[in-house]
């Protein structure tokens, strides 16, 4: 769908310059960050590549399959604590570390989806939640790992010397190369034939049954895919911070990655990029603006869902058809230039 | 720890896991002790361990009667005008500020109780007005995006407002003691007045909503939005009404809570997630239901902490005891939810005109 | 087909047998007993409030009876659940518009062919250019006169265009039989015609079981006729019979008459 739109509308779209211009940007930033030694901008944009990962899967279910989760953060959390529990016990290897990240991820994704997927609309946002918040609780509980003050990892994932974690840079592309990744695989996914099924049924998933399509398997399918790549993201968290902590799963966390997965355009595979760059550093800038940036904010927040559906997305969208009809106007006058 | 500068969106008082993370345990063992005066030692004798269970399900019973109102108001909103409202746990918390500001301006507990109400429902109406009329209709997303948004505006002000520290809600003095419930069982006069608050409100919502006009327009309102326009109701100022009533039920959970802990920002959130628990299981839109899970949420949660880690010390070898104890006791309640979800997908009671 | 069949006779293709159902004190379906034999269009007529959208929700899986049985081909599928009874190839249209309406008539009509394509976990292939989803549903939008029209979002299409699409859906389900809820519901003059004239083309090929307020087409169309009043089956038979039965006159057709005269 939104594939098949940006083609009718050529390449040289505004929202393609955008992309492109993070896209330079974040595979850059390393040769800039290396050069002044500016290793916040790298820190901050680990930061942002890493979430940005996390909301695309959440892209995957709430922008293609239409499911309104609101406990994405679960994932981020227990694919950090598997990592962290993992080097805590003295297990190092990423061989181990992240697979089982992934399979963590999974069951709980299996688990919650099963529950809630039967259900709909606000019962489905209440559950995810409700969910989310229980293993919140849980690694609140967990003393043995830090409890609520957290846990620091002292030896970031071993993979066996084939790639060092601890070089900054090294680890930012890592990251970048698992984003991209993931923005491919969610590409695929969606435009395959399970994903014209996801999407299908977010628009209209009465008429897929009748059509013949059993979609609480696949709508189950998707959503422990999404889970399973956001744990991925957690473990890279936790080590880009060689921390865990339930602040990680806090459903504020949940409620960021929405905003993000909305702010860039639902259903758009970039789209969970741009808007986890815009959230992040619309979030550095009103800070550096004020103490009391939130209350900016909130109610920025307010403004996009009562005025700007689409996100930036939908406003670089807008933009392009002013664009369209500016450069119109203006090949005009020169076509007028050159008769007369 | 190498943090970066961003902070988590949450704020400096839920983004840390800080003392504020877990307000819906403020019922532990301890502190109910200490709050009684009663020396842990007692509950090494078996009658001792009998009196700790009849206090503790007392407490679970406040403690839900707290969530009802919370839920109560949750889900008159959400059954009437169809709208989710994450912002309802910033109700709870500005009732309970007001509450702080007003007893202590005052000079009255009362006066300065009455007076937070009052706030409160005028802050929840002009929320409705402002900010939630514009969301009627909309999808659920629009719901949850523009109230979170909310959350962070109304946690912001707070903490611009009255500054990150918290607010401690003093008690009057003839709260502030014990009363004798039952021969030999002394308990908190100011948790008991809870109990007995909260069954009045209870009594109060069934009579309003059962009973008269205006919660006949409420029952109208909720299967049939415009039967009740054309009959000539005007259905904005009920809508507002309504709200209203909701945010005055959140602030009155709010600062009764606040006179058991303090008054801190971001105080009504994980509360908020408990009460949509309760609204799970006791079915969306039905005040019946979140009264029967919030009394059941409240009684498993409390007792469940209080008991099941001396349970498990029973089984387990001390450390994992201790470990799983606490992780699987606030696990409990998400267990109820998980099994009423699989047993009745539509909650308790669920509401069938929807 | 004027002779009379056994209700459940061999050449059945779908037998309802004393399907009921009830709504709190309302019976919706009070014993229905009726068949749909190879080759016919059997079509249910009944007013408003028959029991008709009841009867239908049962069929296709969407409302579980309360006691009766439902069989397609011999297979009992009374509590299949509705993806599968469309496996089967109990294909239904829908009476209010049910389309993808956020993608092209023929991304709509691929959905369909797609369903009927194996299991759907495909992860990595791009479906709109799997020639053996697209090619049919051509087909089928072809087949309804909206061949032109297939890149064309569907929300855009007009109403008249929305049901034909419905229909092209419907066969491209690969369809043992139809389930058709009121085809031609809004439909202007024109477009009726052109429905019916499609649904003739269809007769003979597929059975059909077509539930319809337009009395015409259903006199014009029908090999037999179903009256449903109050959820239960008044009167069955050819259309000629249904037309001098003095029930159904009554109790349906002439409620004018009666007052008229």
């Amino acid at each position: 769908m939104t594939s098949g739109a940006w083609f009718r509308r050529g390449w040289i779209t505004p929202r393609n310059v955008v992309v492109a211009a993070i896209l330079t940007f974040v595979v850059l930033l390393p040769v800039y960050t290396s050069g002044t030694g500016n290793y916040f901008l790298l820190s901050l944009f680990t930061r942002i590549v890493i979430l940005a990962m996390a909301a695309s899967t959440l892209n995957l279910i709430l922008g293609y399959g239409g499911m309104v989760s609101f406990g994405h953060a679960a994932y981020v959390g227990i694919g950090g604590y598997v990592v962290g529990i993992l080097a805590h016990e003295g297990i190092t290897t990423g061989f181990l570390q992240w697979p089982l990240a992934l399979i963590a991820s999974g069951v709980f994704g299996l688990v919650v989806g099963a529950l809630s997927l039967r259900t709909r609309g606000v019962y489905f946002i209440m559950i995810t939640l409700a969910f989310a918040q229980m293993i919140y609780y849980v690694a609140l509980a967990l003393d043995r790992y830090g409890g609520d003050d957290g846990m620091t990892i002292y030896t970031r994932s071993q993979f066996a010397g084939l790639i060092d974690l601890s070089q900054k840079t090294v680890f930012y592309y890592l990251c970048v190369v698992l984003l991209l990744g993931t923005i491919y695989l969610v590409h695929r996914l969606a435009n395959s034939r399970f994903g014209l099924v996801i999407q299908g049924s977010r628009s209209n998933d009465r008429r897929m049954r009748a059509i013949g399509f059993p979609t609480f398997r696949y709508r189950l399918t998707c959503f422990v895919i999404a889970g399973m790549l956001c744990g991925l993201s957690g473990a890279l968290l936790a080590t880009h911070t060689d921390f865990i902590s339930p602040a990680m799963m806090h459903w504020t966390r949940s409620g960021d990655l929405i905003v993000m997965v909305v702010l860039g355009g639902m259903a758009s595979v970039f789209g969970p990029l741009i808007g986890a760059v815009a959230l992040l550093v619309l979030e550095e800038v009103l800070s550096g603006i004020t103490e009391y940036w939130q209350i900016i904010l909130g109610p920025l927040l307010l403004l996009v869902v009562l005025f700007a559906r689409g996100g930036v997305d939908g406003i670089l969208l807008h933009w392009h058809d002013h664009y369209r009809s500016a450069s119109h106007g203006i090949g005009n006058l020169l076509a007028r230039m050159r008769r007369g | 720890m190498p943090r970066t500068r961003v902070r988590p969106l949450a704020g400096p008082s839920t983004g840390s896991g800080g003392a504020s993370s877990n307000p819906q345990r403020y019922g532990s063992t301890k502190r109910c002790l200490g709050l009684l005066g009663h020396p842990d030692a007692r509950v090494t004798t078996v009658g001792g361990t009998m009196l700790l269970f009849v206090e503790q399900c007392l407490n679970g019973l406040q403690f839900g009667l707290l969530l009802f109102l919370l839920a109560a108001g949750l889900t008159l909103v959400f059954g009437i005008m169809d709208l989710v409202n994450l912002a309802h746990g910033s109700l709870y918390m500005v009732g309970a500020y007001f509450a702080a500001t007003f007893t202590a301006l005052t000079g009255s507990f009362i006066g300065g109780v009455l007076l937070a109400l009052v706030a409160t429902c005028l802050v929840g109406m002009a929320v409705e007005v402002i900010a939630m009329r514009r969301l009627y209709g909309r999808d659920h997303l629009d719901h949850v995006l523009g109230t979170f948004g909310l959350i962070l505006f109304f946690n912001e002000a707070v903490r611009l407002i009255w500054g990150p520290a918290g607010m401690n809600l003093t008690l009057p003095s003839w709260l502030n003691t014990s009363i004798e419930i039952l021969p030999g069982v002394p308990y908190s006069s100011y948790r008991f007045s809870i109990i007995v608050v909260a069954l009045a409100v209870a009594l109060f919502l069934y009579m309003l909503v059962m009973r008269t006009r205006i919660g006949m327009l409420i029952r109208a309102g909720a299967s049939n939005r415009e039967m009740v326009s054309a009959l000539g109701v005007n259905i904005k100022l009920l809508y507002t009404l309504v709200f209203g009533l909701g945010a005055a039920l959140a602030g009155l959970a709010g600062l009764m809570q606040a006179a058991i802990l303090t008054a801190q920002i971001g105080m009504g959130e994980n509360i908020l997630i408990l009460a949509f628990v309760v609204i799970i299981i006791g079915g969306i839109g039905s005040i019946r239901g979140a009264f029967v899970a919030s009394i059941l949420v409240g009684l498993i949660d409390t007792v469940g902490r209080a008991f099941l880690p001396d349970i498990f010390k029973l089984v387990l070898s001390q450390a994992a005891a201790s470990t799983a104890g606490p992780a699987v006791s606030s696990m409990l309640i998400y267990l109820l939810m998980t099994i009423v979800l699989v047993v009745r997908p539509e909650g308790l009671f669920p509401v069938s005109n929807k | 087909m004027v002779q009379e069949l056994q209700i459940g006779g061999t050449d059945a293709l779908l037998q309802i047998e004393g399907l009921t159902k009830r709504f709190g004190g309302v019976v919706a379906s009070e014993n229905v007993t009726l068949d749909v034999r190879a080759g016919e269009l059997h079509a249910i007529i009944g007013p408003n409030g028959a029991g008709k959208t009841t009867l239908i929700g049962q069929l296709t899986g969407e409302l579980r009876p309360d006691a009766g049985r439902i069989r397609f081909d011999g297979e009992d599928i009374t509590a299949m659940p509705t993806f599968q009874r469309s496996l089967l190839g109990l294909a239904r249209s829908f009476q209010i518009t049910s389309l993808f309406l956020d993608v092209t008539a023929l991304d709509n009509v691929a959905l369909a062919v797609q369903a009927n394509a194996g299991h759907s976990f495909h992860f990595w292939r791009d479906a709109r250019s799997e020639a053996e989803l697209r090619e049919p549903a051509r087909a089928a939008l072809a087949r309804v006169g909206l061949g032109q029209r297939a890149d064309v979002m569907a929300a855009n299409l007009s109403h008249g265009e929305h049901r034909l699409l419905e229909f092209a859906m419907a066969l491209a389900n690969k369809p043992r039989m139809l389930l058709l809820d009121e085809p031609m519901a809004g439909l202007g003059p024109e477009e009726s015609a052109r429905m019916v004239e499609m649904l003739r083309e269809l007769k003979g090929e597929l059975p059909v079981l077509l539930i319809e307020h337009d009395m015409e087409a259903v006199f014009a169309l029908a090999d037999r006729i179903t009256v449903l009043v109050y959820g239960r089956v008044i009167a069955s038979d050819v259309p000629a019979k249904i037309r001098a039965n003095e029930e159904v006159r009554q109790a349906y057709l002439g409620e004018q008459e009666a007052v008229h005269g």
